[in-house]
């Protein structure tokens, strides 16, 4: 950190203030970034993290203060000047255009619109040579629509190089990435940093801020309330700095099995593209018990919570649903039998991003009393509902008629566990419930789920954090390739031998055992 | 004859190119306009707006080229009209276009009667003439179709190999391309969505008018009321067709043409006698609808189309 010291400012940002009505985001924030450093912006959803970068990059403009980029003041509201000045900021929600080639998207815009070439092979030239240097690897004629998450990301990043960005924000890149694409990208900031770039890193996981930052601030409702060299922090002093008061884990006792409720044998579903179908799945789901679900993603776990979700069927393969066999089942079979699903995208499959509070509240349940009756809605007592849900669940909200794309990450999801949770579900399909949520929120999903199962319920968490299946699971399998592995209690496995399952390993013997 | 007489006959196939020119300009056009993102419904008023426009301005004293040129200024002023409301402001695309359609249709037959109230069956002008390029139009069937047209109908063929290496070849294509599918994508690289997305729809609705011109100042050389008789929106249909691709675009364009020739010289046949001729007026429609269902199912449509950019928003 020696060095640091006397490493040139290249960025200033100078009391920026930007309010959104009556909200203010921003609150006469200032911050410097030197030259090699990487320093982490942490807080909570909501606490404005994002709308700071925006304003940065000429996305948003302030309402009041001053953004520095080596000594220039940038004109307010133009990503095209911050861009120039060497600012690439690599955004939450991709801006790619999925139907078009990693190498189109990247040299989009880099050319005047005038010129009368595209100059491919330049651009694949340097497009190559940046890979290497990063350690950033795609392939320049893929389609981006069919690249994975991580990949993506990359592709985003190499943008932001391509243009000669010297200063590189990241905006929650983590939220989307499996464990070693996180590593991968860990390595390749450091390769940044080596190489002169600084770095801004956007996010609320604290043992990553720990990793990579050599400087962290603190963001609380806008303010800046702290900044800390890393060196002299721990995770419990950022825990506790990023939500104002003391924050603890919810501490977790064995559960109390009882009988299953909901049994797989042998079941089998076709593949879907490049994601593998389910082979020979078997697996029991018991009240008072939480299982989890580990593995990578994209190898069967979305497919399993369809079935269970009763979005599709098996190819071969029995069901039993309270001892009762059956062939599958439709959705709205699955609500009525006390099947609840926390969906794995909540923008997408859990809310509809125009409704109301009240109208997705109500979303699984509005055909059934007391929210219609005869054909004819009851609108006073789905938002009696809603209210209700906003005070026991901590939704944070103007109201129940707020669109609910206004809700920040945090809250939406915290309307889909009331939602699922009032239902008084006996079976609860979590598929990555916190994904994207920051401390406080993952605390309270998880303590809620935690309740569910205490009241006998039986809960499948299906998530990609391995952290969190062996912090909440009774039961653990590993799903690879569509395979199951047979169930480990709590506590029989280590990260390291779970990883050897979920790298693929083990089932051959599994299967010749059982043969 | 019977059908493979004609369809080995020059005169079928110079008809089927000829019918297909105006085609051409239209589709590409509303190429253009959706790749960028806009639906432009605005396309048959365009036509008309231009089919007179053209005709008028060539009725009135100035060369044919100044016609084609006075055509293409009005269709782009439409445009202009269309992507300040849809773009900008983001109406809806939907009523835009269609508003833009009755409006074009409307302006161009007040226009028509202020500029000459008395006539009761419009004048002629002098149109293009075909003209036979020396030795391609001496090679048999192809040489008469594609070889001995006017002029226009070789710059519709030429616009489709322009308007490919332009959206293919050239930063501006790619950005044309990209903030179809994705404006954000756009916008996040520094470039002006509104700016590149207004383009489009202008220099698009001015080729939807030279579609319209080639009506009244190559195939015809007169304007009549209910001339462009839905052309516009058989190149909607041509677009999905061609998968927003303007090489298979031309294809469809051609294809659409060839049906319409035929179900002319089908009607003449002594078949033709016993059924009724809106039989064979339909065909055409019918046909490039089964094409359309073959062709166009696993096409992909332009991610963002119909979808306004609003800067800033959550």
């Amino acid at each position: 950190m020696t060095g640091a010291e006397a490493a040139q400012v290249v960025l200033r940002l100078d009391s920026i203030t930007k309010r959104f009505g009556k909200l203010v985001a921003n609150d006469a924030v200032s911050l410097s970034l030197r030259e090699g450093e990487v320093i982490a912006l942490l807080g909570e959803n909501g606490a404005g993290k994002t709308t700071l970068m925006n304003i940065l990059f000429g996305q948003y403009t302030a309402d009041e203060g001053a953004v520095e980029v080596f000594g220039q003041t940038l004109p307010p509201g133009n990503p095209r000047a911050a861009l120039d000045a060497g600012v690439g900021m690599v955004h939450q929600h991709f801006t790619l255009a999925d139907n078009m080639t990693v190498l189109e998207n990247i040299t989009l815009g880099t050319r005047s619109l005038f010129s009368p070439r595209l100059d491919r092979a330049a651009a694949r030239d340097k497009l190559a040579k940046l890979s290497a240097d990063f350690g950033l690897q795609v392939h320049p004629d893929a389609r981006v629509g069919s690249l994975t998450v991580g990949e993506r990301q990359r592709v985003e990043i190499l943008k932001a190089l391509y243009r000669d960005a010297r200063i590189l924000i990241l905006d929650e890149p983590t939220a989307v990435l499996t464990p070693q694409e996180t590593e991968d990208l860990f390595a390749t900031l450091r390769k940044a940093v080596k190489l002169g770039l600084s770095v801004v890193f956007i996010s609320h996981k604290l043992h990553e801020v720990m990793a990579i930052s050599d400087r962290v601030l603190i963001l609380r409702h806008g303010r800046l309330v702290a900044e800390r060299p890393i060196a002299e922090v721990d995770e419990e002093t950022l825990a506790a700095l990023m939500v104002g008061s003391e924050v603890s884990a919810p501490r977790v006792a064995a559960g109390q099995p009882g009988a299953a409720l909901l049994r797989l044998h042998e079941v089998t579903t076709p593949d879907r593209g490049s994601a593998p179908g389910l082979k020979r799945v078997s697996l029991s789901l018991h009240g008072g018990q939480i299982t989890g679900l580990a593995g990578v993603s994209g190898n069967g776990q979305g497919e399993l919570a369809d079935l269970i979700g009763g979005l599709t069927g098996p190819d071969t393969g029995r069901l039993e649903l309270d001892g009762a066999h059956l062939q599958s089942w439709s959705p709205r079979e699955a609500v009525h039998a006390g099947i609840a699903r926390i969906p794995e995208d909540r923008h997408k499959t859990g809310t509809i991003a125009e409704f109301d509070l009240i109208e997705n509240a109500i979303l699984e349940s509005y055909a059934r009393p007391p929210y219609s009756r005869s054909g004819w809605m009851n609108w006073g007592r789905a938002e009696a509902f809603t209210r209700e849900i906003i005070d026991t669940y901590d939704v944070r909200c103007p109201g129940p008629g707020t669109r609910i794309r206004l809700l920040s990450g945090g809250n939406m999801q915290k309307l889909i566990l009331g939602r699922v949770l009032e239902a008084d579900p006996r079976i609860i399909l979590a598929n990555q419930p916190v994904r994207g949520l920051d401390i406080g929120a993952v605390n309270y999903v998880h303590s809620q789920l935690l309740a569910a199962r205490d009241r006998g319920a039986a809960v499948l968490l299906i998530s990609e954090d391995l952290d969190e299946i062996m912090a909440l699971s009774d039961v653990i399998h590993v799903i690879s390739e569509g395979r199951l592995s047979p169930g480990f209690a709590r506590g029989t496995m280590t990260p390291a031998e779970l990883g050897v399952w979920m790298a693929g390993q083990g089932f051959e013997k599994e299967t010749a055992h059982a043969s | 004859m019977d059908i493979f007489e004609i369809l080995l006959s020059a005169s079928f196939w110079t008809a089927a190119i000829r019918i297909a020119s105006p085609l051409i300009f239209a589709t590409l056009g509303e190429l253009i306009c959706e790749r960028a993102g806009v639906l432009n419904l605005g396309i048959e008023g365009i036509m008309v707006a231009g089919a007179f426009a053209g005709w008028m301005a060539v009725y009135s004293g100035t060369g044919l080229w100044m016609g084609v040129a006075v055509a293409m200024a009005v269709g782009m002023l439409f445009g202009l009209v269309h992507s300040l409301l849809t773009v900008p402001f983001g109406l809806s695309q939907h009523v835009v276009g269609l508003g833009v359609t009755l409006l074009a249709t409307s302006l161009t037959y007040y226009a028509y009667r202020l500029a000459l109230p008395e006539v009761t069956s419009p004048p002629k002008i002098e149109a293009f003439q075909p003209y036979e390029v020396p030795f391609l139009s001496d090679i048999p069937l192809i040489g008469p179709a594609l070889f001995a047209q006017t002029p226009l109908t070789y710059l519709a063929f030429i616009l489709v190999g322009v308007v490919g290496l332009v959206l293919y070849r050239t930063p501006l294509g790619l950005a044309l391309r990209a903030v179809g599918e994705n404006p954000s994508a756009v916008a996040a690289q520094g470039l002006s969505v509104t700016g590149i997305r207004m383009g489009a729809v202008i220099v698009g609705s001015g080729l939807m008018a030279v579609g319209g011109a080639f009506l009244t100042m190559s195939a015809f050389d007169s304007f009549f009321f209910e001339m462009v008789n839905g052309r516009g929106w058989i190149c909607i249909a041509l677009v999905v067709f061609g998968a927003w691709k303007p090489g298979k675009a031309l294809l469809g364009a051609v294809l659409f043409a060839a049906f319409d020739a035929l179900q002319i010289r089908v009607q003449q046949m002594p078949l033709g006698a016993d059924i009724p001729y809106q039989v064979f007026l339909m065909m055409p429609y019918f046909l490039s609808i089964l094409a359309l269902i073959v062709m166009s199912r696993r096409a992909e449509v332009p991610a963002a189309l119909m979808v306004p950019f609003n800067k800033g928003e959550r």
